[in-house]
């Protein structure tokens, strides 16, 4: 019961991270119809950004960033935070003006190596020595390692202790008020209509007065600073940071696709509900089964959903038009 | 070879000026064009035995070991550009085939030999046993390789472009995940007598620490023969009325069926074809001196490698992607000391490319399309004109 409840809670942890990372995905496929192949690495742009920053400030602060009992005041982490998701979102918004926008009436496939291109860039571009190097490194306490709950399962000796860290409950409120305000963006503003028109028809949009050339912009920067929130929280997580081109991270993008294939991708609530059934498929089945084929789960899931239903779990089925 | 005579034709009009003759009488004409089918393959046997023998003589072994390369990461790219540039679906997942097939052609061969000759000792010289146990090992390989690329290429009948790109992603990270969890390679031929057949479960092939000890038998002729194999069959399937009908399914699905071209089997067949052709060239890479097999070859980053030479060389045109193979393959040999930069430089290759010329090097064209053909009936100009307004019909799609 105790492993259940421990299993449960860092599946809660991981698919909220999931989930903040399909929405970008989910955004820029449902606009443009591609697969933004980049935005894994926006994601480890944000997570080693703040690890630079975290580095930087805390000797500033007069603090040993490589000391894990020194913890910094609570506006550290969320400087970090905002810095590496202005940082990203400029990155995203740039990618988008030099790369895509060109290839907006370019065939689908020439856009996706186009994205695979803009990956390897910046991939490579951050394993240079003078930009984040291509060792792995170890990410400074931000946050205290307080326990808020500690639930006790069975008596005396036996009793097993389920913990719920600071960290786990900050990953997962932050990624829940975030995606309540896309929820709201999306769906009750006029940019959120904008949205929403230019992803069901493109030049339908620009017809009625929508700039259409905004609006995909404002996508790919809202993706980005999601996907910044998302690495940066990831590394808080899990301290120990790969270099920015391991495997590690394109996987971790990876599943965040697949959760966005899974609950129907342009779905905005698809994204979320896929990022958490992805979690919670890696996360039991590597507890119950095996821990060491928790990638295969994932990718057997999205082959069955695919089959079963290839519009996603929340998605609509598109009848093709001859 | 039941299908010899009949794209023996489009091969001699290329070869033989003459060749239209053998359509008066059909009996001489059939020996003659099986002959002149065998052509190609004999010419390029030739040209591997030539490689073979004189290479190392003369560039040393260090760049005999490139020109390896070169052999094998052509037939992986002139088969990947089978699935991606002839029948236009997008396959990242080939490099799962290449190392599905390289395991399975390693483990052939390295228990084959304990079990024939009680060690794993190169057997035989130039053409002699050991070489013949690794041939039909590569065969092997190339067969296991092309049932996954049956099973992959089923989803391809429900999926569009990049579901499917992401289906054979996610496949070749289900090989490398699954290879590392194969167990220990068994080091002599009596553990492998007393061991009996529980030891097979998971197959001892190294796991991820890769399968070492295999015999390095891959040596220039065998590659350069297989090369030749893959190239005529690649051309020839591109000339053929199958061929065509791949074409058809990469430019317009719904009309390829329309026209009676059954989609399904066309998608699929591809898969298989460039699946096994993969696993040939795994059993090549595996058997090379110099390297360890291991579970990481079938991750995404050497299938990158593969599309970006599809991609360069221009997609469905096979003298292009060699070209691009080529290039791509020995360029960071001589570009060692800014290792660090080399895929910054592919990168930026890949985005200019898609921006400036969409259609690859080559576009759909192959290289002897470059230059006006002499016995060509129609006027210079109308072929000038031709070939200068296909690009821009392809680049509007």
């Amino acid at each position: 019961m105790s492993d259940f409840v421990q299993t449960l809670i860092t599946a809660l942890a991981i698919g909220s991270l999931y989930a903040l990372i399909a929405l970008g995905y989910t955004m820029v496929y449902g606009i443009l119809k591609f697969i933004n192949f980049a935005h894994s690495d926006i994601v480890v742009l944000g997570a080693w950004s703040s690890y630079t920053l975290a580095v930087r400030i805390l000797p500033w602060l007069g603090l040993d960033p490589h000391n894990p009992a020194t913890v910094p005041p609570f506006w550290v982490a969320a400087v970090v935070m905002l810095a590496a998701m202005v940082l990203c979102g400029v990155v995203g918004f740039a990618i988008e003006r030099l790369a895509y926008r060109r290839l907006r009436r370019a065939p689908r496939l020439n856009v996706l190596i186009t994205a695979i291109g803009v990956s390897l860039l910046l991939q490579n571009v951050g394993q240079l020595n003078f930009v984040f190097g291509a060792s792995p490194q170890k990410m400074p306490a931000l946050l205290p390692s307080w326990e808020l709950a500690s639930i006790a399962f069975g008596e005396g000796e036996s009793a097993r202790r389920v913990v719920i860290g600071l960290i786990d409950v900050v990953i997962f409120s932050l990624a829940t008020t975030l995606m309540l305000m896309m929820q709201y963006l999306v769906f009750h503003t006029k940019l959120g209509v904008a949205m929403r028109a230019v992803s069901f028809n493109t030049d339908n949009a620009a017809l009625m007065g929508i700039p259409v050339d905004r609006v995909v912009s404002f996508t790919f920067v809202l993706g980005s600073v999601l996907a910044a929130a998302a690495g940066f929280l990831y590394v808080m997580k899990y301290p120990s940071m790969n270099q920015p081109a391991h495997a590690v991270w394109v996987l971790l993008g990876l599943k965040a696709f697949v959760a966005a294939v899974i609950g129907g991708i342009g779905n905005v609530r698809g994204a979320v509900l896929g990022g958490f059934v992805i979690a919670f498929v890696e996360q039991f089945g590597a507890f119950y089964i095996s821990s060491n084929y928790r990638d295969v789960y994932v990718f057997a899931l999205l082959i069955v959903i695919l089959l079963v239903k290839p519009s996603g779990l929340l998605g609509s089925p598109v009848r093709e038009k001859v | 070879m039941a299908k010899a005579p009949n794209s023996a034709q489009i091969w001699t009009s290329k070869t033989n000026a003459a060749g239209s003759a053998s359509f008066s009488d059909r009996d001489s004409g059939f020996v003659r064009n099986t002959l002149a089918g065998l052509m190609p393959f004999a010419v390029g046997i030739a040209m591997a035995s030539l490689l073979h023998f004189l290479l190392p003589g003369m560039v040393g072994l260090y760049y005999s070991r490139i020109v390896t390369d070169i052999g094998i990461a052509i037939i992986m790219a002139v088969s990947l550009n089978i699935v991606n540039g002839m029948t236009g679906q997008f396959s990242i997942g080939h490099a799962g085939f290449m190392t599905l097939g390289g395991y399975m052609a390693a483990f052939t061969s390295y228990y084959g030999s304990m079990c024939l000759w009680g060690n794993t000792e190169i057997h035989g010289g130039f053409l002699g046993t050991g070489e013949w146990l690794f041939v039909v090992s590569c065969i092997v390989g190339g067969l296991l390789a092309a049932g996954a690329g049956y099973v992959v290429g089923l989803p391809s009948l429900r999926l569009r472009g990049d579901y499917l790109a992401i289906v054979t992603l996610g496949f070749g990270e289900i090989i490398r995940v699954i290879l590392q969890q194969t167990g220990k390679v068994i080091e002599s031929a009596e553990a492998l007598k007393t061991g009996g057949l529980s030891q097979m479960i998971p197959p001892p092939v190294g796991g991820a620490l890769g399968f070492g000890g295999v015999p390095k038998y891959t040596n220039l002729f065998w590659v350069f023969t297989i090369l030749t194999v893959t190239l005529v069959i690649a051309y020839r399937l591109k000339r053929s009325s199958f061929g065509r009908g791949m074409i058809s399914v990469r430019e317009d699905e719904i009309a390829a069926q329309a026209m009676g071209v059954n989609i399904a089997r066309q998608k699929v067949l591809a898969f298989v074809i460039a699946a096994f052709f993969a696993g040939i060239a795994g059993g090549l890479f595996a058997h090379e001196r110099g390297v360890i097999l291991s579970p990481k070859d079938a991750g995404f980053q050497r299938s990158f490698d593969y599309v970006i030479m599809t991609v360069l060389g221009g997609r469905g045109s096979i003298t292009g992607v060699m070209l691009a193979a080529g290039l791509l393959t020995a360029l960071p040999e001589f570009l060692r000391e800014f290792e660090q930069y080399r895929l910054i430089v592919y990168a930026l290759l890949l985005i200019f490319m898609m921006l400036v010329r969409p259609q690859g090097l080559l576009g759909i064209h192959e290289i002897w399309d470059l230059w006006p053909r002499r016995r060509t009936t129609l006027p210079p100009t109308a072929s000038l004109m031709h070939s200068s307004t296909m690009p821009s019909q392809e680049s509007k799609r």
